[in-house]
């Protein structure tokens, strides 16, 4: 790579990561007025209608929220710099160590849900877009679309329905074994599956239209060779582009398909906390996801401009 | 064809949402304990919940539900963000900044995540819903707008209407906007679908309409435990939101083909 390539690379890295700066900035803010949003004494809410005045002085005074609105910005700010993001209300535990316990098992069902998508929605796609037009074409986009009406809440149950309690083949809660995985992973991939194999479709369809495709059938390329070789694989910073941005729908999907299948990691930490109000919690869970985020969204973003340099040079 | 499907679905539904009441065999909240969990039987064609209430009556009711926060939500949603899309791109400047920096901070929330966190703040509820919903919405409407009207204000016509000296909320409302409805439109249909599927999932979640109001997602919520015994009481829910939402994406999809010619080729 020549220097002056280099030199454009860095400062486009640069920008990208400057520009996150006010999003992250933006999340925070955002989740420190959670707390402040909560109808009438927060404090209260929290501990419920029979607590004492004194214990509410001293949950108050503990999450700092008598201190002017400034000073507890400023205060929630530098906590989450320092990944200090208080203590849980109901187990007193540090919120995020209570989040990072959590956090390998909603890592692992998001990669095998992405992996299901992946295997699933690549060969549908591509078959779709050699095939377009036609009645094969036609089955894989209104499967894909079926697949993105179909609520994982939904899905869920019936594959539990089925697979668990009709056929026996898999349990249905729980985390430790590969088995345990299965569904909850085809849950939260299915509908990621849809997205991406509609993305490949027409991200294939666009690629065999090029002049360099149409060269290649003429040079006696076959015309699977063509769609599998040439056109696929320059159809796939698209397709890639997409798994990354649908990460937001994968961890979202990841709280609801949690809850379904007792998979205990960060989501159902999330819902379990909404339940006991505890808030330190709730506002911890929902920073370190958008945190997830919106990181995963910069790196795609990052990657996409190594990979096609038209994007770094803008 | 996708189109015809979508619209004929979405318009038994609202016919459902309607007329329901009208046409449901029990009332929703009627209590028969004595057959509570009995599956689908003549008289009872979805079987019966834990309570022992007709769950066809009771779908028919959450339509009602499914159809309001679809509604509200997607209008108070499109209004807002196109206004505010529109002002963003046609007059840039400091004002284009703060929405912008708006929209950015509010899409690095990962869909459905900002709504459950306002959801447990505010207290579930119906009207909780609405407004989580309608705060995450309007961004998408937005952005989408502020791009169109980025390019629809290089036009000649709007050049033109300019030049001949019209105000800037006049070139922008009667010029610049009405361009960019049908893709708004489209959205807005595609948005019914993601309205109706957010409120089912804050609903089963625990987090939306609150029982004994029948709401789809509160449904498939009850029939969680009775996934054993009972499981029409997650079938049948479920069928309802999925249909539902199938029918409006059919119909964005199909309009979008319409209103974007080379959507349709690929």
């Amino acid at each position: 790579m020549q220097r002056y390539d280099l030199t454009r690379m860095f400062s486009f890295l640069v920008r990208r990561i400057l520009l996150t700066v006010p999003v992250l900035l933006g999340v925070a803010t955002l989740v420190f007025s959670l707390i402040h949003l909560i109808p009438g004494d927060p404090v209260q809410s929290m501990l419920g209608e029979g607590a004492s005045a004194e214990s509410i002085n001293e949950l108050r005074t503990r999450l700092g929220l008598d201190r002017p609105l400034y000073a507890q910005y400023l205060a929630f700010l530098k906590g989450v710099a320092h990944g200090n993001l208080g203590t849980s209300l109901r187990t007193s535990e540090p919120v995020t160590s209570a989040i990072a316990d959590r956090m390998p098992a909603t890592f692992e069902l998001a990669a095998a849900a992405m992996l299901v998508a992946v295997v699933i929605a690549i060969p549908l796609g591509v078959l779709a877009a050699a095939r377009a037009g036609t009645i094969v074409d036609h089955l894989a986009t209104t499967l894909a679309l079926i697949g993105i009406s179909m609520p994982n809440f939904w899905l869920g149950p019936l594959l539990a329905l089925v697979f668990a309690v009709e056929l026996g083949w898999l349990p249905v809660s729980g985390r430790g074994t590969l088995a345990q995985l299965v569904l909850p992973a085809i849950t939260l991939g299915a509908p990621l599956a849809a997205v991406l194999a509609r993305t490949t479709r027409a991200s294939v369809i666009d690629e065999l239209r090029e002049l360099y495709v149409l060269a290649a059938r003429a040079r006696g390329v076959s015309r699977v060779r063509a769609v599998l070789k040439h056109a696929f694989r320059n159809s796939l910073i698209p397709i890639v582009t997409v798994l990354g941005l649908q990460l937001g729908a994968v961890l979202t999907g990841a709280v609801i398909t949690e809850t379904i299948f007792a998979w205990p990691g960060v989501g159902r930490l999330l819902i379990q906390s909404i339940g006991f109000r505890d808030y330190p919690l709730v506002q911890g869970c929902i920073l370190l996801i958008a945190l997830t985020y919106v990181s995963m969204n910069l790196l795609t973003d990052l990657a996409y401009g190594l990979l096609d340099p038209r994007i770094r040079y803008e | 064809m996708l189109l015809k499907i979508g619209a004929a679905i979405v318009l038994v539904a609202a016919l459902a949402a309607i007329a329901g009441p009208a046409l449901a065999p029990f009332s929703p909240s009627t209590q028969e304990l004595p057959l509570r969990l009995e599956g689908p039987t003549r008289a009872h064609p979805f079987g019966l919940d834990e309570l022992g209430r007709d769950v066809l009556s009771r779908i028919l009711a959450g339509a009602r539900i499914s159809f309001l926060v679809g509604i509200v939500v997607v209008s108070i949603s499109a209004a807002v963000g196109t206004v505010l899309g529109a002002m963003a791109g046609y007059f840039g400047g400091i004002l284009d900044d703060v929405i912008s920096r708006a929209i950015d901070t509010l899409l690095a929330f990962p869909g459905l995540l900002l709504a459950i966190a306002l959801v447990a703040v505010l207290g579930p509820s119906l009207n909780s819903v609405l407004f989580a919903l309608t705060i995450i919405g309007w961004v998408g409407y937005a952005r989408l707008v502020r791009g169109q009207v980025l390019r629809i204000r290089e036009f000649e016509y709007v050049q033109a209407a300019r030049a001949i000296g019209a105000t800037a909320p006049r070139v922008l409302f009667r010029h610049v906007v009405p361009t960019a409805i049908p893709i708004v439109v489209v959205q807005a249909t595609l948005g019914m679908a993601g309205a109706v599927i957010s409120e089912a999932a804050l609903s089963f979640l625990g987090l939306g309409v609150q029982p004994p109001t029948p709401s789809w997602g509160t449904m498939l919520n009850g029939g969680r435990t009775h996934l054993l015994d009972a499981p029409h009481l997650t079938l049948f829910p479920g069928l309802a939101i999925a249909l539902l939402v199938l029918g409006f994406n059919f119909l964005g999809d199909g309009l979008r083909d319409i209103t974007d010619p080379k959507g349709k080729i690929k």
